[in-house]
C-alpha cells in the first residue's frame, strides 16, 4: 500500500476475516464486519451510544475508587494504566438512562478496563445498578464483558460474587426485570454470578461465554471441547442463553422487553424493594 | 519450596520411629540405670519431636498452607459427619440430571436437633477421588445442594454446610449444562432461606465452587484451610503465565485463615489440633462442632425474615472501597 502515513486511520483490518474496511464505514457498522458479521469489542462508551435513546445516559456513582488491601503485586500501576487508557474509574459504568423513553438502570462493562475484570468497585457498582432498579421500580439492563473476579483483591473479589447476585434478589422482590447481555468475553466469576439469574439472557453472535477460561482449563487438563464450544451458540443450544442477537438488532430487542416486561412498573403503582 | 506437605513431616516421622525403636529397647532393658537413661532420651526426642511441630505449624507459608489443606491425611466431610453429627441420612438426586457425588447432604442430628448437612466430600485413594469427582461438583450438584436449601426452609430446619473443594467441575459437560447458573442459583437460593444457615470450611475454598454453598449468616474456618478466588497455579498461569509460580501467587492473594478473618469475609477461626487437623480427628471434631453451636445459638434469637436480612446485610457490605464526594470529584 502506498503511503501508509496517509491512510493511517482510514483502514481497518477485520480481525476474524482479515478484510479491509472502511474505518468511518466500520464505525457506523457499530464495529461489525460487513464481510464476516464479526462483532468487534465495543468500549463502554460506545456501547451507551449505540443501545441507549442518544443523550439520555446519566453516570452515577463515578467516585467509587479501588483500596488495595492485599497490596497485589503490580495491581496498582496496572490499575492506574486502566484508569488512564480508559477514562474510567474501574471496569463498569452505570447510571440511569433511557430506552424509547422507558427508564432504566443502567450498567456497561469495559472490557479494555484490567479485562472487565470485577473487584469490590465493579461488585459494588453492579449492586448498585441492581438496587436501584428494584427500588425505583425500572428495568435493570447490565451489558457484561469481563474475564472474571479480579484476582489481584482476592477474596474480596469473590465475595463480590455473592453480593451481586443478592442484589438479583432484590429486583425480583420488587418485581423489576433484569436483563443481560453478554458481550464478548463474559466468563467465569461474572458468569457464575448475577449475569446467570438474570430474567432474560441476550448473547452477542460468537461471544466467548464460559466458565473456566481457556489457560485455567488447561490447567485441568479439560479435553475434547467441541470447536464451537464457550460460544453464545453453543450457550444457546445447550439452553444456558434466551437468545442471540446482533449488535444492530440489540437496542431494538431490548426495547421490546422493557415494554413487555416492564409494563406493569409504568402503569401501575411503582413498586418498592423490601 | 515444599512440593509437598510430607515433606515438612519426614523430621516428624523419622523422630517418631527413633522414639519407638527407644521405647521398645527400653522396655526390654533390665538393668533399671540404663533404663532409666533409655526413658529420659525417649521423653527427650518427644519433646523436640513437640517443638518441632509446634514450630512448624505456627510457621506455614501461604503455599504450605495450600498443600496442607488438600492434604488426603485432613478429616472430611464425612469423617465430621459421623462424629458431630447423628442419623445422618444421604439424600442423593438432583431431580434434574443425575446424582453427584462430589457434593453430599442431607438431614442429620447435632445435639438432638435436626440439621440439614450439604458439602463436598474429597476421596483418599485414587478410587474414592474419580467416585467423588475429585470433590469438583457438576451443575447436578449444585442443583441437589438447591433442593436441600429449600427443603430445609420449608422444614425450619438450620442449614450447615462444610466447604471443601478445589473448584466447580471445569469439563465440558458441566459447561453445557450450565455450571456458572448452578452456582449463582445455589448462591441466590442460599439468600432467600429464612432459616440459619453456618458454612465451615474445613480443607479447600475453591472460589465459585466453594462460594456457591457459603453464603451464610455465619461463616467459619479451619485454622489451616484455604479460601481463594482462584486455585493460586491458576493465578500464575493467568498472571504470570507459568503455573509453577503457585508458591509466589498464594503469598499474594491473601488465601490463609487469618487473612480472610482479617478482611472480614470469615467470622472466625477454628483452632486446629495441636500440628493440625490430620493428627487429632475427634479433637478437630469437637472444635468445629462447638463452632457450629456457638453460631447457631447466637442466630437462635432471630427470626425468619432477620435471618433472612442478617445474611443480605452481611454479603452485602463485603470488600472496602473508597468513595470520593461528588463535589470531591470535581
Amino acid at each position: 500500500m502506498p503511503s501508509g502515513e496517509a491512510d493511517a486511520g482510514r483502514f481497518v483490518q477485520c480481525t476474524s476475516c482479515r478484510k479491509t474496511l472502511f474505518s468511518a464505514d466500520f464505525e457506523h457498522e457499530l464495529r461489525v464486519c460487513r464481510f464476516c458479521g464479526h462483532h468487534h469489542r465495543l468500549s463502554a462508551r460506545d456501547r451507551i451510544a449505540c443501545t441507549f435513546d442518544e443523550g439520555s445516559f446519566e453516570e452515577t456513582d463515578a467516585g467509587l475508587r479501588t483500596v488495595d488491601v492485599l497490596k497485589f503485586p503490580d495491581y496498582m500501576p496496572k490499575h492506574e494504566q486502566a484508569v488512564t487508557k480508559t477514562g474510567m474509574n474501574d471496569s463498569v459504568m452505570i447510571g440511569r438512562a433511557k430506552l424509547d423513553g422507558m427508564p432504566v438502570s443502567a450498567g456497561v462493562a469495559e472490557f479494555g478496563f484490567m479485562g472487565g475484570s470485577m473487584g469490590v468497585v465493579a461488585g459494588e457498582k453492579v449492586t448498585r445498578c441492581l438496587e436501584r432498579g428494584a427500588e425505583e421500580g425500572m428495568p435493570v439492563i447490565m451489558v457484561c464483558a469481563s474475564g472474571g473476579a479480579r484476582m489481584q483483591e482476592g477474596l474480596s473479589s469473590l465475595v463480590q460474587m455473592a453480593k451481586t447476585t443478592v442484589a438479583v434478589e432484590r429486583c425480583r422482590e420488587a418485581g423489576v426485570p433484569f436483563i443481560a447481555v453478554m458481550t464478548d468475553p463474559t466468563m467465569a466469576g461474572v458468569l457464575a454470578s448475577y449475569a446467570s439469574v438474570a430474567d432474560v439472557i441476550l448473547a452477542e453472535p460468537k461471544a466467548m461465554i464460559g466458565f473456566a477460561g481457556a489457560r485455567v482449563s488447561k490447567q485441568a487438563q479439560v479435553v475434547k471441547a467441541p470447536s464451537d464450544f464457550q460460544t453464545a451458540e453453543w450457550v444457546n443450544k445447550s439452553g444456558m442463553v434466551d437468545r442471540i442477537v446482533e449488535r444492530r438488532d440489540m437496542r431494538g430487542t431490548l426495547i421490546a422487553l422493557v415494554r413487555a416486561l416492564g409494563a406493569h412498573l409504568r402503569t401501575g403503582k411503582a413498586l418498592v424493594g423490601a | 519450596m515444599a512440593k509437598t506437605w510430607k515433606e515438612w513431616e519426614q523430621p516428624v516421622l523419622e523422630l517418631e520411629q527413633m522414639i519407638e525403636r527407644l521405647e521398645r529397647a527400653a522396655q526390654r532393658e533390665t538393668d533399671p540405670a540404663k533404663r532409666g537413661a533409655a526413658e529420659e532420651k525417649v521423653q527427650e526426642l518427644k519433646q523436640r519431636r513437640d517443638t518441632y511441630v509446634q514450630l512448624r505449624y505456627s510457621r506455614l507459608t501461604p503455599w504450605e498452607e495450600v498443600l496442607l489443606a488438600r492434604a488426603e491425611t485432613r478429616p472430611y466431610l464425612l469423617d465430621y459427619v459421623g462424629t458431630v453429627f447423628t442419623d445422618f441420612t444421604e439424600l442423593e438426586g438432583d431431580r434434574r440430571y443425575g446424582s453427584d457425588r462430589a457434593m453430599v447432604g442431607g438431614p442429620a442430628f447435632l445435639d438432638g436437633r435436626p440439621v440439614m448437612i450439604v458439602g463436598q466430600q474429597k476421596g483418599r485413594n485414587l478410587q474414592e477421588r474419580t467416585f467423588r469427582n475429585f470433590a469438583m461438583s457438576k451443575p447436578e450438584g449444585y442443583r441437589k445442594a438447591i433442593r436441600l436449601f429449600e427443603m430445609a426452609d420449608r422444614f425450619r430446619m438450620p442449614v450447615v454446610t462444610l466447604v471443601d473443594t478445589p473448584a466447580a467441575d471445569p469439563g465440558v459437560e458441566s459447561e453445557g449444562r450450565g455450571i456458572a447458573e448452578a452456582i449463582a442459583a445455589s448462591m441466590l437460593a442460599m439468600f432467600g432461606l429464612r432459616v440459619p444457615v453456618v458454612s465451615v470450611l474445613i480443607g479447600e475454598g475453591g472460589s465459585g465452587g466453594a462460594i456457591a454453598i457459603a453464603v451464610a449468616n455465619k461463616v467459619l474456618m479451619l485454622e489451616h484451610a484455604i479460601y481463594s478466588v482462584i486455585p493460586p497455579e491458576g493465578c500464575a498461569a493467568i498472571l504470570w503465565r507459568d503455573p509453577s509460580k503457585g508458591p509466589e501467587a498464594a503469598a499474594a492473594l491473601g488465601l490463609t485463615s487469618s487473612s480472610a478473618l482479617e478482611l472480614g469475609i470469615v467470622d472466625k477461626v477454628l483452632p486446629e489440633p495441636f500440628g493440625g487437623a490430620h493428627r487429632n480427628f475427634a479433637e478437630a471434631a469437637a472444635t468445629v462442632k462447638t463452632g457450629i453451636l456457638e453460631a447457631l445459638s447466637e442466630l437462635g434469637p432471630m427470626s425468619p425474615d432477620e435471618i433472612k436480612r442478617h445474611r443480605y446485610d452481611r454479603f452485602r457490605k463485603a470488600g472496602s472501597f473508597e468513595e470520593a464526594s461528588r463535589a470531591a470529584v470535581r
